[in-house]
């Protein structure tokens, strides 16, 4: 589950972190108000509005029809307002948003954490994330912040530093020690970094993440180090140990249709293709969108009913696939084992006469455990449907029905 | 011949109580599976299915000379139950469990590191060896007794790879479900090694998915010291990058994880792949026929 960059802080801070102080604002009027608060608590005395949204390059995106940036410096009070009235409520399109773009709810109004002073800023690069190759927690860490890291990792690989984390004693001071002089720092700065990354490792196993990426962490000009952004992931596997946590998920993030999918159990990922799939089982599901292309087709999903496909589940997968006007045609592909495809046929039936209409044309395909008699009750059933027995006479009929 | 579970295999089931644990329990009694007890902390010294339950995994084996475990434990407790058959001596640890946190798992997979066990799993639907034991959730009767290995980050997928060999006459020696988690026990590697020694099987079915190395590693193993025909597949030639595709390793998140690029690894290893996973049962069988030729 990905969080706000403002959720990603207020949980790094618990853990002793030190952040990019920060409020978050709804209205342009709530921006100036946090803009007012931030400067008697933190001194500061310009701010950075920053639009909340899923999605990273926000610095260098632009609103919607204007010229506004997604993350901008503010000198004054009425440039707080102004650039938080010009992001709230627009639609921000960044680098990884895609054209479409993200509507903007919340703007974070931060302290200027790049002010002059005894020595020159710097910016870093941070992640900790698992390497799946050895199973162990990695810290990437490079003295290239601030800008897109796999254009680091392509251009100067050898800037780019890996720390494994041995899963039976956690992080040691000296590999924290170790990063901190490889960053190039000395003196205080050293020291806070090794205490921002003892810290920022410990948040990291504390809250079940599942990845943390800091770009930048940055060195101000009295030798503090500071998460200046915060993209943090949690992993959805231990959010039952952490529902305080499971709240910060901000579903006007995702696509209405997979958070509807989710209410009914339905794993459902929306693409852009004209046929739409129903499966058991995940990789299965990938399967069949990719006969559907070899077919001839685009898929207009991904979703897996899982082990317990029924009658209900099978309708409301009708539903939601329905809801995708491209959609041309549906392939249903169940493989039952402990699922019974006699059940998952009545299912198909029941839901088809519950739905009324479906103007698409629809291809079952059942096959495992009293598959023969699942086909037989398609077939009795009068119903305008397709059915298939093996995995290629299905392929077969995609074809022919997009013909 | 088979790798991993046989007629010989005394299977322990932990969980055994719960609704999971004694369905499928059943299932591997009426497959033949010789299942000689289950754990339930707790419930230790009742009977369940006819079988004695233990309280631990340690009395389990010590007093049913258990040296399988299958674990249908729930996810906030199942690295516990890993490590707790680990620790107890069983040699082959079959984690069906779907959902265990990532963090867990990166412990377990640690602590088993020094232990003389191989894990397969979690969140996987089990080892099947065809007419010698079912240790795992797969449907038994789409199975026949046979020469080809299977190995699998999916479960219905690879039924459906098990259905088409079935049906065009290529019986199974083992099918390997290693699962779809980031951190799992048996790599698509270690299981491609087991089924390459195994003087049993013939040919190897490799099916894999977005995400991860685990099939290029594979590959690359395999052109080195490949002794059999192997035929791969990959799902997810049409997966959009970074979007997590239902298992939590299912995603593209770089060039070299998609579809297309294992798949031309493959191809390059010498890796006979299967472009619709329609075709997985007939490009084995052409796989074989070349070589008696």
């Amino acid at each position: 589950m990905n969080i706000h960059e403002y959720q990603g802080k207020s949980i790094l801070k618990k853990y002793g972190v030190a952040v990019q102080e920060g409020i978050v604002a709804d209205s342009a009027e709530a921006a100036v108000v946090a803009a007012e608060t931030l400067q008697k608590e933190t001194g500061t005395g310009w701010w950075v509005v920053k639009a909340q949204i899923h999605a990273g390059g926000r610095g260098k995106g632009k609103i919607v029809g204007t010229e506004q940036r997604g993350v901008a410096l503010a000198k004054n009070l009425d440039a707080v307002k102004e650039i938080a009235g010009n992001i709230l409520g627009g639609t921000l399109v960044t680098i990884q948003t895609g054209e479409k773009g993200k509507l903007v709810s919340k703007v974070l109004v931060a302290q200027d954490v790049y002010y002059p002073g005894a020595s020159d800023t710097k910016e870093f690069y941070m992640s900790i994330l698992l390497d799946r190759k050895v199973g162990q927690n990695v810290i990437i860490y490079s003295t290239e912040g601030g800008m897109d890291i796999e254009d680091v990792a392509h251009k100067t690989p050898e800037l780019i530093h890996k720390e494994h984390i041995d899963p039976a004693v956690g992080l040691q001071g000296f590999q924290a020690r170790k990063i901190a002089f490889n960053l190039g720092l000395s003196g205080e700065a050293n020291k806070q970094m090794v205490k921002f990354v003892t810290n920022l490792y410990g948040a990291y196993v504390g809250t079940d993440s599942g990845m943390f990426e800091i770009n930048p962490v940055l060195k101000t000009s009295d030798d503090k180090i500071i998460a200046v952004d915060a993209k943090v992931n949690l992993d959805d596997n231990g959010l039952f140990r952490h529902p305080d946590y499971a709240e910060m998920r901000d579903v006007t993030e995702e696509d209405p249709t997979e958070v509807e999918a989710a209410e009914h159990n339905l794993n459902y990922v929306k693409l852009d293709g004209n046929v739409g799939c129903m499966v058991n089982g995940a990789g299965l599901a990938m399967a069949t969108m990719d006969i559907i292309k070899l077919s001839g087709g685009e898929p207009a999903n991904f979703l897996d009913v899982g082990g317990t496909a029924n009658a209900k589940t099978v309708e409301a997968g009708f539903r939601i696939i329905l809801k995708d006007p491209n959609v041309k045609a549906i392939l249903i592909n169940i493989f039952g084992g402990i699922v019974r495809c006699d059940r998952v046929a009545q299912g198909v039936v029941d839901a088809y006469k519950n739905i009324g209409n479906v103007p698409v044309p629809i291809i079952v395909r059942l096959q495992g455990t009293n598959a023969i008699e699942a086909k037989k009750l398609i077939d009795e059933s009068g119903l305008e449907v397709f059915s298939a027995i093996t995995l290629q006479e299905a392929a077969d009929l995609v074809t022919k029905v997009l013909a | 011949m088979s790798v991993l579970v046989g007629k010989d295999s005394k299977v322990i089931v932990q969980g055994f109580t719960g609704s999971e644990g004694s369905f499928h329990a059943e299932q591997m009694i009426a497959y033949g599976t010789n299942v000689v007890g289950g754990v339930t902390p707790g419930k230790g010294g009742t009977t369940h299915l006819d079988r004695p339950v233990f309280n631990t995994v340690q009395d389990a084996v010590s007093k049913s000379e258990a040296n399988v475990s299958i674990i249908f434990v729930p996810p906030a407790f199942a690295a516990d139950a890993i490590m707790e058959a680990a620790d107890a001596g069983i040699e082959v640890i079959v984690c069906i469990t779907e959902g265990i946190p990532t963090k867990d798992m990166v412990i377990a997979k640690n602590y088993l590191k020094d232990k003389s066990c191989t894990l397969i799993g979690p969140n996987c639907p089990g080892v099947m060896t065809p007419g010698g034991a079912k240790v795992g959730i797969m449907p038994g009767f789409i199975f026949k007794e046979g020469r080809i290995g299977v190995v699998s980050k999916s479960g219905t997928l690879t039924y459906e790879a098990v259905d088409q060999l079935t049906k065009i006459g290529l019986g199974q020696s083992t099918a390997i479900g290693i699962g779809g988690d980031p951190v799992i026990g048996t790599s698509t590697l270690d299981a491609v090694k087991l089924l390459m020694n195994d003087p049993g099987t013939d040919g190897i079915v490799m099916i894999g998915e977005i995400g991860g190395t685990m099939e290029a590693e594979a590959s690359h193993w395999i052109k080195e010291h490949g002794t059999k025909p192997v035929v791969g597949f990959i799902a997810g030639q049409t997966a959009p990058p970074g979007r997590r595709m239902g298992h939590a390793g299912a995603i593209v998140g770089g060039a070299d994880d998609t579809a297309a690029a294992k798949m031309q690894i493959m191809r390059e290893c010498g890796i006979h792949v299967a472009e619709s996973p329609a075709q997985i049962g007939i490009v084995m069988k052409q796989a074989l026929e070349a070589i008696i030729v």
